[in-house]
């Protein structure tokens, strides 16, 4: 049985080419992105793409301590997937620290407008929010928030390795259990109040300063969860395809499958919850923000987004049959995943850069930040073996049936 | 529709119930039915009955419900009745889809209801034939058809050998009639009451 991953050259070739057409992008961008537009743009990409790539990443640990608090069984023969994903979070977290940090103190008004001093006093809004939206707000915030995401990602890695060499007795058993509940329960407590709440609303809300809505947080989260429940997908079925996680069967494939369809559809439910409300109570102060999106230059990828994120997900994984086809899973997977990056781009381009254009920029960008996370997992993949062997409920999960 | 002869055995544990069901289908014999107390996972498959197309028929009453949502308030509300409610389109798509979705769920749940019903012949005073009085309490239940190739005491005693306990002989209707059960039901009285 193949339990230890050895990293293809191959995928590391893919990986590293990835990176470079990320960095080169970056190199390009830095000259040809010039002048208050490209400077704009340039920022605005690198926002979408870091906080986009982050909440994915992030969306494993809180796939693993959901399903922990569940106890549900059923994810053990792949578990170590996700797990191997969620330590990307340490190094996309520094990333993203930084990008957020120079859009704070950097003077990048145009994308925080509410950074700048001067403009708050004149802005009854802003200065409304000042004791919420400013600078030492945001970035004492930030710390905090990805301070606690990275340890408690780290925290919950360790544990899940240091159980591989327990000797698993009745009392051991109830003992990784219950440690494992307690501090899955600590992220998940950390996670509603970032993620769930408060990172939304000041990574990407703060954007369109004057509007805000309630849903916005919501939505976002599912926007990453269903994208994180893809690439978990995606990389199952790698190993799968090259011979590795011998128990993973149709059973898991299917569950997967259902995740990615279930939550494909709560995310238009939050979608639409949103819109719903401020189209039918036609407030200028909310509708402006629907109004470049929907009637504006935005138009296309507005209807892009729905078309891609709710229509493709409901018919194409409908059938049981389309949830138990690896090949087909795997498409659909990518096609959400680049949905949500579409998400994220109407998020964050309207209120920065204002008229779509062709993303070359943001595109390379996200295929740097692919080449990061498909470098990171894989080597944490081929780190420990690959099914958690002492783990109680494994047999669970090789037995599983949907 | 017809009467016919069935050997039934009757099993209590599930373990055992599995490798009988695949022998009896390995030897030949024709299978007409397994009663559980309850869902047993797989036992479709050991059975070897087809997917079932309820969820197909789910979807069409889905799209039945979708469709007949939107074309009646799009027909009410641009033919029918315009009416100006605070400004919106005559034909306001984003507020119709509340009502379009529950529109579609209620026919779909309605629908695949009845459609199973009709498919497991359920109704009020539908009655059938119960080879076993506890087939619904804690007895695994297998009736095969007796047909010209194989006699009732082969069947018996292969029925005996994976394993089955009680093992009788009935003559019974296949089909449904209309009728009470709370007559002429005798819970775990003599073997259960053959109808002809």
């Amino acid at each position: 049985m193949k339990d230890q991953f050895v990293v293809p050259a191959r995928l590391k070739t893919t990986s590293f080419a990835l990176m470079g057409v990320g960095l080169l992008t970056l190199l390009i961008g830095l000259f040809a992105l010039h002048g208050e537009h490209g400077d704009t743009r340039f920022w605005a990409g690198l926002l979408q793409n870091s906080t986009f790539f982050l909440m994915v990443v992030l969306a494993s640990t809180f796939f693993i301590s959901a399903t922990t608090l569940a106890h549900g069984g059923w994810q053990l023969t792949f578990r170590r997937v996700p797990e191997a994903i969620s330590m990307v979070v340490p190094v996309l977290g520094v990333i993203a620290f930084i990008i957020l940090m120079v859009l704070v103190f950097g003077q990048k008004e145009h994308i925080y407008h509410w950074t700048n001093a001067e403009h708050v006093k004149h802005d009854p809004i802003l200065t409304f929010k000042a004791p919420f939206l400013n600078p030492t707000f945001f970035t004492v915030a930030a710390v905090i928030t990805i301070g606690a995401w990275i340890a408690l990602t780290i925290k919950l890695r360790k544990m899940s390795i240091e159980q591989d060499s327990w000797v698993m007795t009745q009392e051991a058993g109830r003992r990784l259990i219950w440690r494992n509940t307690v501090w899955c329960a600590g992220f998940i407590v950390v996670y509603s109040l970032t993620v769930g709440s408060t990172t939304p609303w000041l990574w990407l809300m703060s954007i369109d300063a004057h509007w805000f809505s309630t849903m916005y947080s919501w939505y976002t989260f599912i926007s990453s969860f269903v994208s994180g429940m893809s690439l978990i997908a995606l990389f199952v079925i790698y190993l799968k395809k090259h011979g590795y996680l011998e128990y993973v069967t149709k059973e898991h494939l299917h569950d997967l499958g259902k995740f990615m369809f279930a939550f494909s559809i709560f995310w238009t439910y939050l979608w639409f919850s949103q819109f719903m409300l401020i189209w039918y109570a036609n407030i200028p102060e909310e509708t402006i923000y629907f109004i470049p999106r929907m009637q504006g230059p935005f138009r296309f990828v507005f209807f892009l987004n729905l078309i891609v994120n709710f229509i493709l997900p409901l018919l194409l994984l409908m059938k049981r049959d389309a949830k138990r086809n690896y090949t087909w899973v795997a498409i659909l997977a990518v096609i959400i995943i680049s949905g949500h990056w579409v998400d994220f781009y109407q998020m964050v381009a309207v209120a920065t850069v204002g008229h779509p254009v062709f993303p070359w920029f943001e595109a390379g960008i996200g295929l740097g930040f692919v080449g990061i996370i498909i470098f990171i997992t894989a080597t944490q993949l081929a780190k420990a073996p690959l099914t958690p062997k002492t783990h109680p409920y494994l047999k669970e999960s090789i037995i599983h049936h949907t | 529709m017809a009467v016919k002869k069935f050997v039934v055995g009757s099993f209590d544990d599930e373990a055992v119930l599995f490798p009988a069901v695949k022998k009896v289908r390995a030897a030949g014999y024709k299978l007409h039915d397994v009663y559980t107390p309850f869902p047993v996972h797989g036992l479709d498959h050991a059975m070897g009955l087809r997917e079932t197309s309820l969820h197909t028929a789910g979807f069409v009453y889905g799209l039945t419900g979708t469709t007949t949502a939107l074309s009646v308030m799009g027909w009410v509300f641009t033919t029918d009745w315009p009416m100006n409610i605070g400004g919106k389109p005559h034909f306001p798509l984003p507020a119709f889809i509340p009502i379009t979705f529950e529109l579609t769920v209620l026919f779909a749940a309605v629908g695949m209801v009845l459609t199973f019903c009709y498919l497991c012949q359920l109704a009020p005073f539908v009655k059938k034939h119960i080879f076993h009085p506890r087939q619904t309490d804690d007895l695994f239940v297998m009736a095969i058809e007796v047909t010209g190739k194989n006699g009732e005491e082969e069947i018996k005693n292969f029925l005996a050998s994976v394993g089955a306990q009680e093992i009788n002989e009935q003559t019974a209707e296949t089909g449904w009639w209309l009728g009470r059960y709370d007559q002429e039901s005798r819970l775990y009285g003599a073997p259960a009451t053959v109808n002809a």
